[in-house]
């Protein structure tokens, strides 16, 4: 008996082997891996997890993989801090951040979807792999393409952030610049792939992929002490990570690990992108897609695949969706790195941004906890604060000079624009 | 005539092609007219009012037909048409 019995569609129920598919051939619904979860309660504990390795290998058992993990050995088991400091300021007793900044090997939470997902194509007996990527993914394929020595084509929009862009190159993969935005980028790849047989972790590896964000839920809950948080925030691009870190917490649940779920789950978007949380707005159950214009690029999917998922699992838990503008992106951003220590990236800006506006609007009650998810790493996306930070003092290597400045300083303090 | 390209999943319905040749007046005209030529084609890709079903996206020349008249919208000789599942990316 193996963990997955295959994959079935999620629309039509239609059952398909464990393939590198993703779509229904009948209602072009997605596909899901469907496990057989009395085998998994057999093979699966608690003990067995904390005895597991400090990476989402831990919750191997849960994960759609037949064999041993061979790629992203250290992905995952990323901290959870207790952000004592940006609580106070928000009011907020129990906000804990789930801190994919420092994720391996590349510093998103893209590391965790593309662990599985490569061990998976490798399973499958792929020697390429690709990804239509707004940065952060194509990282992630990068590095461990390289690190499983697999051929490597990623795809991204041309506007992106020199840092992203970089952090692709370093890797020696194919890199492919497309004129166009990311929804552009994406339809781009639908149709390569069905024209070169290469594992497209996001593409024909989907359902594989995406399950790699179901450890975000499961680490949490183990972090938290085996429970549940009432409350989560979570940044919505395609959609696929909110509805797999709900799906993570009904895992749990069923297995017996924690209580019933009653986790409220809050999407995030940024203004200048906000299929998702306009939908929820105007309580339509499908979304309009937009042209993205905002400095969150991570999260710049203008029609997301799961948006209608999304949607649908924040409904069900009671949450809501909010979107934020650049400015309180940038602004999310200082407040994180001051308050914590921590430097994210716009799409962090943009769940801090919504975790406060729905801190202010009382959305958050006392003694309630909140796991906000920090999903990439700031130091990718550093045009977009560059310009509100300031500049060093500059002085003279001399005793005087410094307690000039000093002096200086404390009469018109270092410019802090970002954190009005 | 209007070239069609279309998704691995509808290729069974047209004999392994990947790219077909349709005629019409807008997006609807042309499912239509592919439909008796590849049937079965249109109930994959419409509801039951003709609307285009949620998981599936198609393009004029690159450009989504939702940012347009939807399957009201226009085509014309030499257009290209992409019929693409809705899920992927992310």
């Amino acid at each position: 008996m193996s963990k997955i019995k295959g994959l079935k569609c999620k629309e039509c129920g239609k059952n398909y082997p464990a393939a590198a598919l993703h779509v229904c051939e009948f209602c072009f619904g997605p596909l899901e891996v469907s496990y057989n979860y009395d085998f998994i309660k057999t093979k699966i504990s608690k003990e067995k997890i904390l005895q597991g390795p400090k990476s989402l290998w831990r919750y191997q058992d849960l994960l759609p993989i037949e064999g041993e993990p061979t790629v992203g050995l250290n992905a995952g088991f990323t901290p959870m801090i207790h952000a004592k400091n940006l609580g106070s300021e928000l009011g907020l007793d129990y906000l804990y951040l789930k801190n994919d900044t420092v994720n391996c090997l590349t510093l998103s939470f893209k590391d965790r979807v593309v662990a599985v997902a490569l061990t998976r194509a490798k399973e499958l007996g792929f020697d390429t792999v690709a990804c239509a990527s707004t940065g952060n993914l194509a990282n992630s394929v990068s590095a461990h393409a390289a690190e499983a020595r697999l051929r490597c084509f990623v795809f991204i929009p041309s506007d992106l952030e020199w840092g992203k862009v970089l952090g692709n190159l370093i890797y020696r993969p194919n890199v492919v610049a497309v004129n166009g935005n990311y929804d552009d980028v994406n339809r781009l790849c639908s149709e390569i792939a069905g024209e070169y047989p290469w594992a497209f972790v996001n593409i024909n590896i989907r359902p594989y992929y995406s399950e790699g964000s179901k450890t975000l839920a499961y680490e949490a809950m183990e972090q938290l002490g085996w429970r549940t948080p009432d409350h989560v925030v979570v940044p919505i691009a395609s959609g696929s990570l909110l509805t797999k870190i709900s799906k993570g917490f009904n895992e749990f649940a069923q297995l017996g690990f924690v209580s019933p779920v009653k986790t409220k789950i809050h999407g995030a978007q940024a203004e200048g992108c906000s299929p998702v949380a306009t939908a929820f707005k105007e309580n339509r159950d499908f979304i309009k897609p937009v042209k993205p214009k905002t400095i969150a690029k991570s999260l710049a999917i203008g029609n997301p695949a799961d948006g209608f998922y999304a949607l649908k699992v924040v409904h069900g838990s009671d949450g809501l969706i909010e979107h934020v503008t650049d400015e309180e992106v940038v602004e999310g951003m200082t407040l994180l790195a001051r308050t914590e220590g921590v430097f994210a990236e716009t799409a962090g800006g943009v769940t801090i941004g919504v975790l406060k506006k729905l801190a202010k609007k009382g959305v958050f009650k006392k003694g309630e906890s909140v796991v906000a998810y920090i999903t990439g790493n700031g130091l990718k996306t550093q045009e977009a604060v560059a310009p509100v930070l300031g500049v060093p003092w500059n002085i003279q290597p001399s005793l005087t000079s410094f307690q000039e400045a000093l002096k200086a300083s404390a009469d018109a303090p270092q410019t802090r624009r970002g954190d009005q | 005539m209007i070239k069609v390209r279309i998704p691995t999943p509808l290729r069974k319905l047209t004999g392994g092609q990947g790219e077909v040749d349709g005629e019409g007046d807008n997006v609807a005209a042309l499912i239509n007219t592919l439909d008796k030529e590849y049937p079965g084609l249109k109930e994959r890709l419409c509801d039951e009012q003709g609307e285009l079903r949620r998981f599936v996206n198609i393009y004029i020349n690159e450009e989504d037909i939702r940012f347009h008249q939807g399957m009201m919208t226009p085509v014309k000789k030499g257009d290209e048409i992409s019929i693409v599942p809705a899920i992927a990316g992310g």
